[in-house]
Protein backbone atom coordinates (compact mmCIF):
# COMPACT_ATOMS: atom_id res chain seq x y z
CA UNK A 1 0.00 0.00 0.00
CA UNK A 2 1.06 3.54 -1.18
CA UNK A 3 1.76 5.89 2.03
CA UNK A 4 1.46 9.77 1.70
CA UNK A 5 2.30 12.23 4.01
CA UNK A 6 0.30 15.41 4.67
CA UNK A 7 2.04 18.41 6.06
CA UNK A 8 -0.37 21.29 7.82
CA UNK A 9 -1.10 22.62 11.09
CA UNK A 10 -3.64 20.78 13.24
CA UNK A 11 -5.03 24.09 14.54
CA UNK A 12 -5.35 27.52 13.50
CA UNK A 13 -7.46 30.39 13.91
CA UNK A 14 -10.50 31.54 12.09
CA UNK A 15 -9.55 33.64 8.52
CA UNK A 16 -6.09 32.37 8.69
CA UNK A 17 -4.70 31.17 5.17
CA UNK A 18 -2.19 27.95 6.15
CA UNK A 19 -0.10 26.21 3.74
CA UNK A 20 -1.17 22.53 3.23
CA UNK A 21 1.74 19.91 1.41
CA UNK A 22 0.69 16.81 0.43
CA UNK A 23 3.11 14.09 -0.93
CA UNK A 24 2.75 10.33 -2.00
CA UNK A 25 4.69 7.31 -3.02
CA UNK A 26 4.22 6.66 -6.13
CA UNK A 27 6.87 5.75 -9.13
CA UNK A 28 5.15 8.31 -11.53
CA UNK A 29 6.14 5.50 -14.16
CA UNK A 30 6.29 7.98 -17.76
CA UNK A 31 5.63 5.20 -20.41
CA UNK A 32 8.66 5.99 -22.82
CA UNK A 33 11.66 4.65 -20.31
CA UNK A 34 13.15 1.59 -21.38
CA UNK A 35 13.97 -1.56 -19.09
CA UNK A 36 17.82 -2.91 -18.98
CA UNK A 37 16.17 -5.32 -21.45
CA UNK A 38 15.39 -2.78 -23.86
CA UNK A 39 11.51 -3.77 -23.05
CA UNK A 40 9.20 -0.39 -23.03
CA UNK A 41 8.51 -0.25 -19.29
CA UNK A 42 4.53 0.41 -18.91
CA UNK A 43 3.00 3.69 -18.08
CA UNK A 44 1.61 3.98 -14.28
CA UNK A 45 0.66 7.55 -13.50
CA UNK A 46 -1.31 9.26 -10.94
CA UNK A 47 -3.70 10.93 -12.91
CA UNK A 48 -5.98 13.03 -10.71
CA UNK A 49 -5.25 14.71 -6.88
CA UNK A 50 -7.98 16.29 -4.82
CA UNK A 51 -8.76 17.71 -1.60
CA UNK A 52 -11.68 18.58 0.31
CA UNK A 53 -13.25 20.07 2.77
CA UNK A 54 -15.99 18.49 5.00
CA UNK A 55 -16.92 21.08 7.94
CA UNK A 56 -17.73 19.88 11.69
CA UNK A 57 -15.88 17.99 13.98
CA UNK A 58 -16.17 14.49 16.11
CA UNK A 59 -17.92 13.30 13.17
CA UNK A 60 -16.65 10.20 11.02
CA UNK A 61 -15.91 10.75 7.43
CA UNK A 62 -15.60 7.00 6.00
CA UNK A 63 -16.60 7.34 2.38
CA UNK A 64 -14.01 6.59 0.24
CA UNK A 65 -15.19 9.29 -2.25
CA UNK A 66 -14.70 12.46 0.08
CA UNK A 67 -15.17 14.54 -2.44
CA UNK A 68 -18.93 13.04 -3.16
CA UNK A 69 -19.99 12.84 -0.22
CA UNK A 70 -22.37 16.00 1.03
CA UNK A 71 -21.02 18.95 2.67
CA UNK A 72 -17.78 18.07 1.15
CA UNK A 73 -16.73 20.80 -0.70
CA UNK A 74 -13.29 21.22 -2.85
CA UNK A 75 -10.80 22.84 -2.23
CA UNK A 76 -7.64 21.96 -4.70
CA UNK A 77 -7.67 19.71 -7.25
CA UNK A 78 -4.44 18.28 -9.85
CA UNK A 79 -4.50 16.46 -13.49
CA UNK A 80 -0.96 15.01 -13.72
CA UNK A 81 0.46 13.85 -16.43
CA UNK A 82 3.96 12.21 -17.15
CA UNK A 83 6.00 15.43 -16.27
CA UNK A 84 5.29 15.24 -12.60
CA UNK A 85 7.99 14.08 -10.54
CA UNK A 86 7.87 10.74 -8.88
CA UNK A 87 6.48 10.91 -5.92
CA UNK A 88 3.68 13.71 -6.45
CA UNK A 89 4.12 16.81 -4.23
CA UNK A 90 1.65 19.43 -4.06
CA UNK A 91 1.64 22.24 -1.54
CA UNK A 92 -1.15 24.56 -2.00
CA UNK A 93 -3.59 26.87 0.44
CA UNK A 94 -6.36 26.63 2.65
CA UNK A 95 -8.30 29.59 4.29
CA UNK A 96 -9.56 28.25 7.95
CA UNK A 97 -12.85 29.72 8.17
CA UNK A 98 -14.62 26.64 11.03
CA UNK A 99 -13.10 23.38 12.11
CA UNK A 100 -13.97 20.37 10.16
CA UNK A 101 -11.52 17.59 7.83
CA UNK A 102 -9.50 17.69 4.91
CA UNK A 103 -9.85 14.68 2.81
CA UNK A 104 -6.92 14.40 0.05
CA UNK A 105 -7.41 11.50 -2.40
CA UNK A 106 -5.35 10.02 -5.40
CA UNK A 107 -5.97 8.07 -7.74
CA UNK A 108 -4.84 6.72 -11.05
CA UNK A 109 -3.22 3.73 -13.64
CA UNK A 110 -3.86 0.25 -12.60
CA UNK A 111 -6.64 1.08 -10.04
CA UNK A 112 -4.25 2.98 -8.05
CA UNK A 113 -6.35 4.69 -5.15
CA UNK A 114 -5.26 6.47 -1.86
CA UNK A 115 -6.84 8.60 0.64
CA UNK A 116 -5.98 10.52 3.77
CA UNK A 117 -7.30 12.78 6.14
CA UNK A 118 -6.53 15.41 8.68
CA UNK A 119 -8.72 17.34 11.17
CA UNK A 120 -8.62 21.30 11.54
CA UNK A 121 -9.42 23.06 14.60
CA UNK A 122 -10.59 26.40 13.93
CA UNK A 123 -10.47 28.60 16.79
CA UNK B 1 44.03 44.46 -10.41
CA UNK B 2 45.45 42.24 -12.40
CA UNK B 3 44.94 41.49 -15.74
CA UNK B 4 43.17 37.81 -14.51
CA UNK B 5 40.44 39.30 -12.13
CA UNK B 6 39.93 41.93 -15.06
CA UNK B 7 39.21 38.90 -17.67
CA UNK B 8 36.58 37.63 -14.82
CA UNK B 9 35.00 40.11 -14.36
CA UNK B 10 34.30 41.00 -18.19
CA UNK B 11 33.06 37.58 -18.29
CA UNK B 12 30.64 37.61 -15.63
CA UNK B 13 29.49 40.70 -16.70
CA UNK B 14 28.72 39.25 -20.02
CA UNK B 15 26.85 36.67 -18.63
CA UNK B 16 24.94 38.38 -16.78
CA UNK B 17 23.92 40.96 -19.44
CA UNK B 18 22.95 37.64 -21.57
CA UNK B 19 21.09 36.08 -18.82
CA UNK B 20 19.11 39.52 -18.34
CA UNK B 21 18.47 39.91 -21.75
CA UNK B 22 17.36 36.02 -22.07
CA UNK B 23 15.02 37.17 -19.17
CA UNK B 24 13.73 40.42 -20.43
CA UNK B 25 12.19 39.15 -23.79
CA UNK B 26 11.25 35.90 -24.78
CA UNK B 27 9.66 34.98 -27.93
CA UNK B 28 6.93 32.56 -26.87
CA UNK B 29 7.19 29.52 -28.41
CA UNK B 30 4.68 28.42 -31.06
CA UNK B 31 3.50 25.08 -29.68
CA UNK B 32 3.49 26.94 -26.42
CA UNK B 33 1.06 30.15 -27.11
CA UNK B 34 -1.51 27.51 -28.52
CA UNK B 35 -1.32 25.08 -25.79
CA UNK B 36 -2.48 28.07 -23.53
CA UNK B 37 -4.84 29.18 -26.07
CA UNK B 38 -6.69 25.60 -25.87
CA UNK B 39 -6.37 25.81 -22.38
CA UNK B 40 -7.62 29.40 -22.33
CA UNK B 41 -11.20 28.48 -24.08
CA UNK B 42 -12.49 29.81 -27.67
CA UNK B 43 -12.65 33.57 -27.48
CA UNK B 44 -10.65 33.91 -24.24
CA UNK B 45 -8.10 36.76 -24.29
CA UNK B 46 -4.50 35.78 -22.92
CA UNK B 47 -2.01 38.29 -21.41
CA UNK B 48 0.77 38.43 -19.72
CA UNK B 49 1.50 39.38 -16.07
CA UNK B 50 -0.35 38.62 -12.71
CA UNK B 51 1.27 35.12 -12.70
CA UNK B 52 4.57 34.74 -11.59
CA UNK B 53 6.32 31.26 -12.43
CA UNK B 54 9.19 30.64 -10.25
CA UNK B 55 11.71 27.81 -11.73
CA UNK B 56 15.65 27.85 -11.29
CA UNK B 57 16.79 28.96 -14.90
CA UNK B 58 20.02 26.23 -14.76
CA UNK B 59 18.46 22.88 -14.08
CA UNK B 60 21.47 20.49 -12.64
CA UNK B 61 18.65 17.19 -12.78
CA UNK B 62 15.46 17.21 -14.46
CA UNK B 63 14.10 14.34 -12.61
CA UNK B 64 12.47 16.69 -9.73
CA UNK B 65 12.47 20.08 -10.62
CA UNK B 66 10.76 22.43 -7.72
CA UNK B 67 8.30 24.81 -9.61
CA UNK B 68 5.82 27.11 -8.19
CA UNK B 69 3.05 29.24 -9.44
CA UNK B 70 1.56 32.39 -8.43
CA UNK B 71 -1.22 34.51 -9.24
CA UNK B 72 -1.97 37.45 -7.96
CA UNK B 73 -5.65 37.39 -6.80
CA UNK B 74 -7.80 38.03 -3.81
CA UNK B 75 -9.39 34.61 -3.79
CA UNK B 76 -12.36 35.99 -2.51
CA UNK B 77 -15.79 34.10 -4.01
CA UNK B 78 -15.79 37.41 -6.29
CA UNK B 79 -12.69 37.84 -7.81
CA UNK B 80 -10.59 34.21 -7.62
CA UNK B 81 -8.21 31.84 -9.82
CA UNK B 82 -10.14 28.82 -11.46
CA UNK B 83 -7.60 26.99 -12.67
CA UNK B 84 -4.02 26.23 -13.28
CA UNK B 85 -1.93 25.23 -16.38
CA UNK B 86 1.66 24.60 -16.88
CA UNK B 87 2.67 23.55 -20.48
CA UNK B 88 6.11 22.37 -21.23
CA UNK B 89 7.98 22.49 -24.73
CA UNK B 90 10.19 19.80 -25.07
CA UNK B 91 9.49 16.46 -22.84
CA UNK B 92 7.61 13.72 -24.66
CA UNK B 93 4.31 15.03 -23.82
CA UNK B 94 3.77 18.86 -23.57
CA UNK B 95 1.12 18.65 -20.43
CA UNK B 96 2.34 18.76 -17.24
CA UNK B 97 -0.20 19.40 -14.79
CA UNK B 98 -3.81 21.15 -14.83
CA UNK B 99 -4.52 22.80 -11.29
CA UNK B 100 -7.96 23.95 -10.36
CA UNK B 101 -8.57 26.33 -7.19
CA UNK B 102 -11.21 27.74 -5.57
CA UNK B 103 -12.17 30.41 -3.23
CA UNK B 104 -11.29 27.97 -0.14
CA UNK B 105 -7.57 28.07 -0.87
CA UNK B 106 -7.44 31.57 0.39
CA UNK B 107 -4.05 32.34 -1.61
CA UNK B 108 -3.50 31.50 -5.43
CA UNK B 109 -0.34 29.81 -4.99
CA UNK B 110 0.69 25.85 -6.07
CA UNK B 111 4.07 24.62 -5.88
CA UNK B 112 4.98 21.28 -6.84
CA UNK B 113 8.11 19.10 -8.74
CA UNK B 114 8.16 18.32 -12.54
CA UNK B 115 10.22 16.46 -14.85
CA UNK B 116 12.55 18.02 -17.87
CA UNK B 117 14.27 16.31 -20.40
CA UNK B 118 15.72 18.62 -21.85
CA UNK B 119 16.35 22.58 -22.29
CA UNK B 120 13.31 24.50 -22.89
CA UNK B 121 10.56 26.77 -22.54
CA UNK B 122 7.65 26.46 -20.24
CA UNK B 123 4.48 28.42 -19.57
CA UNK B 124 1.87 28.73 -16.73
CA UNK B 125 -1.59 30.25 -17.66
CA UNK B 126 -3.72 31.07 -14.96
CA UNK B 127 -7.69 31.02 -15.55
CA UNK B 128 -9.80 33.79 -13.31
CA UNK B 129 -13.55 33.25 -12.44
CA UNK B 130 -13.90 36.37 -14.82
CA UNK B 131 -13.12 34.64 -17.72
CA UNK B 132 -9.72 36.34 -18.55
CA UNK B 133 -6.68 34.08 -18.81
CA UNK B 134 -3.00 35.36 -17.45
CA UNK B 135 0.44 33.33 -18.38
CA UNK B 136 4.06 33.76 -17.76
CA UNK B 137 6.86 32.40 -19.87
CA UNK B 138 10.15 30.82 -18.38
CA UNK B 139 12.94 29.36 -20.36
CA UNK B 140 15.45 26.91 -18.80
CA UNK B 141 18.88 25.27 -19.27
CA UNK B 142 18.79 21.06 -18.19
CA UNK B 143 22.08 20.21 -17.59
CA UNK B 144 21.02 16.39 -16.73
CA UNK B 145 17.98 15.03 -18.31
CA UNK B 146 14.68 12.75 -17.37
CA UNK B 147 12.51 10.81 -18.92
CA UNK B 148 14.73 9.06 -21.41
CA UNK B 149 17.34 8.10 -18.89
CA UNK B 150 17.96 4.10 -17.53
Amino acid sequence: MASALITMPKAARAGDVIEVRALVQHAMETGYRRSSEGALLPRDLIRRFTCSFVEGTGQSVSTSDGSSKPGSRLVFAATLHAAVAANPYFAFHFRAERSGTLIFIWTGDNGFAHREQVNLLVT
Amino acid sequence: MNRRTLLRAGAAGTLLIAMRSLAANIVVSPILSELARAYAGPGAVLREGRVKFDITPLVENGNSVPVEVTVDSPMTTAQHVTGIAIFNEKNPQNDVAVFELTPLCGRARVATRIRLATSQQLIAVAKMNDGSCWTHTVEVIVTTASCVEE
